[in-house]
């Protein structure tokens, strides 16, 4: 049998006990991160959505920011996990991020959004932002009236919305897949 | 097609709270420093419950005015309270484009039977509870979010440990009791009979569910996250302190790091004077603020 991806959930605060349950819904074996010595041996990390600047805080205080600069695996980031893989925070993705572009809680919304994969999938806007500017090597996979909520450079996969807040898996495949492909590349 | 104000959009905002602290603030400076700190979200007063408590009266929704100055002031979402039952309120703080809506007991109730129904609104509510039935007739009318209620602005954490234990223990009870039962167990806790299902199966509240309530310090906090919390409101416990930013930035590092010790140790150390408590058991009934909600 194949040995189960562990795959690391950002877990300083925010939604992450919605990543774990996915992930092990896909069989994946989740693993909270609370500070950088558990990075270690990880084959992929989800940076989840809650508040961007409470987060980065709590990063930095226990060197976790640093850590994950030098983590060469794969990562996923919704919403707050976006905005703190940009290139104002930790610079993974070449994209720079405008916070609650949408706006306050009312316009809050979710919609069906094309990605590319046949059916659209059910995608969850919370103050959610967009991406303002993206650089020659990102991917726009999706996008909401012209801005882009859904791209991918290299290892790293960026989402505005909340796939963890439905039933369909499909977004944590994508990036699952991605953390099979860059395995057997290191393989 | 965007859908607004779905009740996965309205308890979506809460579930990218968790394991975070709401700070009550009244004025920017203090909304400031509490999004500094780390706070998930800040909660606009215009008087903390400790100063609402020592000044009596009527307590109501906080001026439109002192409310944009706090959503002026920080990026983090912005909370507001109205009176329960008071839907009027409520209307002006969804104009106000208020990122959450507290239906509270800590402001003087409107009606003394209906709470606001919640349905009605874009905006989400939370809603408090001190038991499992009160709970869930506040998610029945829509709240998005529930938070147990300790004694407001009193420093003293025991009736938020009760209300706790009371409301995850009976959860707890809920999942074993066999399908026939819930019928009668849905009539004792006066609320619908298919959340009480609900409950039972999953073995949780179908929505995000905070403490607060005397919450004063980091082992607080702790105690509340270790006792089945998703995350914290801490009202007086910060601001009516010796050193507010200190003990906010300690209360936030507590939260995440709940169940280390060593953290917990650290950060608890030389935080200056904590908020001046007052006994909850030494109040006299009518000062109760957490009885208040039906």
């Amino acid at each position: 049998m194949e040995k189960p991806l562990r795959i690391g959930v950002l877990a300083v605060q925010g939604n992450f006990r919605e990543h774990a349950a996915v992930l092990r819904r896909l069989g994946a074996e989740p693993v909270e991160v609370r500070l950088p010595e558990q990075l270690e041996g990880l084959d992929g990390l989800i940076l989840p959505g809650g508040e961007s600047t409470a987060i980065t805080r709590l990063m930095r205080l226990y060197g976790l920011d640093e850590a994950l600069r030098r983590f060469p695996a794969p990562v996923f980031g919704t919403c707050a996990g976006m905005i703190i893989l940009d290139r104002d925070h930790l610079g993974l993705a070449d994209v720079a991020v405008e916070r609650n572009a949408f706006g306050r809680q009312v316009r809050s919304f979710e919609a069906d959004l094309d990605v590319g994969m046949g059916e659209p999938v059910r995608a969850v806007f919370i103050r959610a932002p967009w991406i303002e500017d993206a650089g020659p090597d990102v991917e726009i996979l999706a996008e909401v009236d012209g801005h882009p909520v859904l791209a991918r450079q290299g290892r790293v996969l960026v989402a505005a919305f909340h796939p963890e807040l439905t039933d369909d898996t499909r977004i944590h495949e994508l990036f699952l897949n991605q953390v099979r492909e860059a395995m057997s590349v290191r393989a | 097609m965007a859908e607004y104000g779905t009740m996965r959009v309205k308890s979506g905002l809460a579930e990218m709270l968790k394991g975070g602290v709401i700070m009550d603030v009244v004025d920017a400076e203090q909304a400031k420093i509490a999004e500094a700190s780390g706070a998930v979200a800040v909660m606009a007063l215009e008087r903390v419950p400790a100063d609402i408590r020592r000044d009596g009266g009527v307590a109501r929704m906080s001026d439109p005015e002192k409310i944009r100055e706090i959503q002026e002031a920080v990026t983090i979402p912005v909370m507001a309270k109205c009176r329960i039952g008071h839907f009027a309120e409520a209307q002006i703080l969804q104009a106000l484009e208020v990122d959450y809506i507290d239906e509270s007991e800590v402001l003087t109730p409107a009606d003394l039977e209906h709470h606001v129904d919640k349905w009605a609104f874009t905006v989400p509510f939370v809603c408090g509870a001190t038991n499992l039935g009160e709970a869930l007739r506040r998610v029945a009318e829509g709240a998005a979010m529930i938070r147990t209620k300790g004694e407001a602005g009193t420093g003293d954490i025991v009736n938020a440990v009760t209300h706790m234990r009371s409301v995850f223990g009976h959860i707890r009870r809920l999942t074993s009791l066999a399908g026939e039962e819930l019928y009668s167990e849905a009539k004792v806790l006066q609320a619908p009979y298919e959340l009480v299902r609900w409950v039972a199966e999953n073995g949780k509240l179908p929505v995000v569910t905070f403490t607060a309530g005397g919450i004063a310090t980091p082992a607080d906090a702790a105690l509340c996250m270790q006792l089945g919390a998703d995350g914290v409101f801490v009202g007086s416990g910060i601001f009516k302190s010796g050193d507010p930013e200190r003990r906010a930035k300690a209360i936030v590092e507590a939260t995440t790091h709940f169940r280390d010790a060593e953290i917990l140790a650290r950060v608890s150390a030389g935080l200056g004077e904590p908020m001046v408590g007052i006994s909850a058991a030494s109040l006299d009934p009518t000062e109760l603020l957490e009885t208040r909600g039906w």
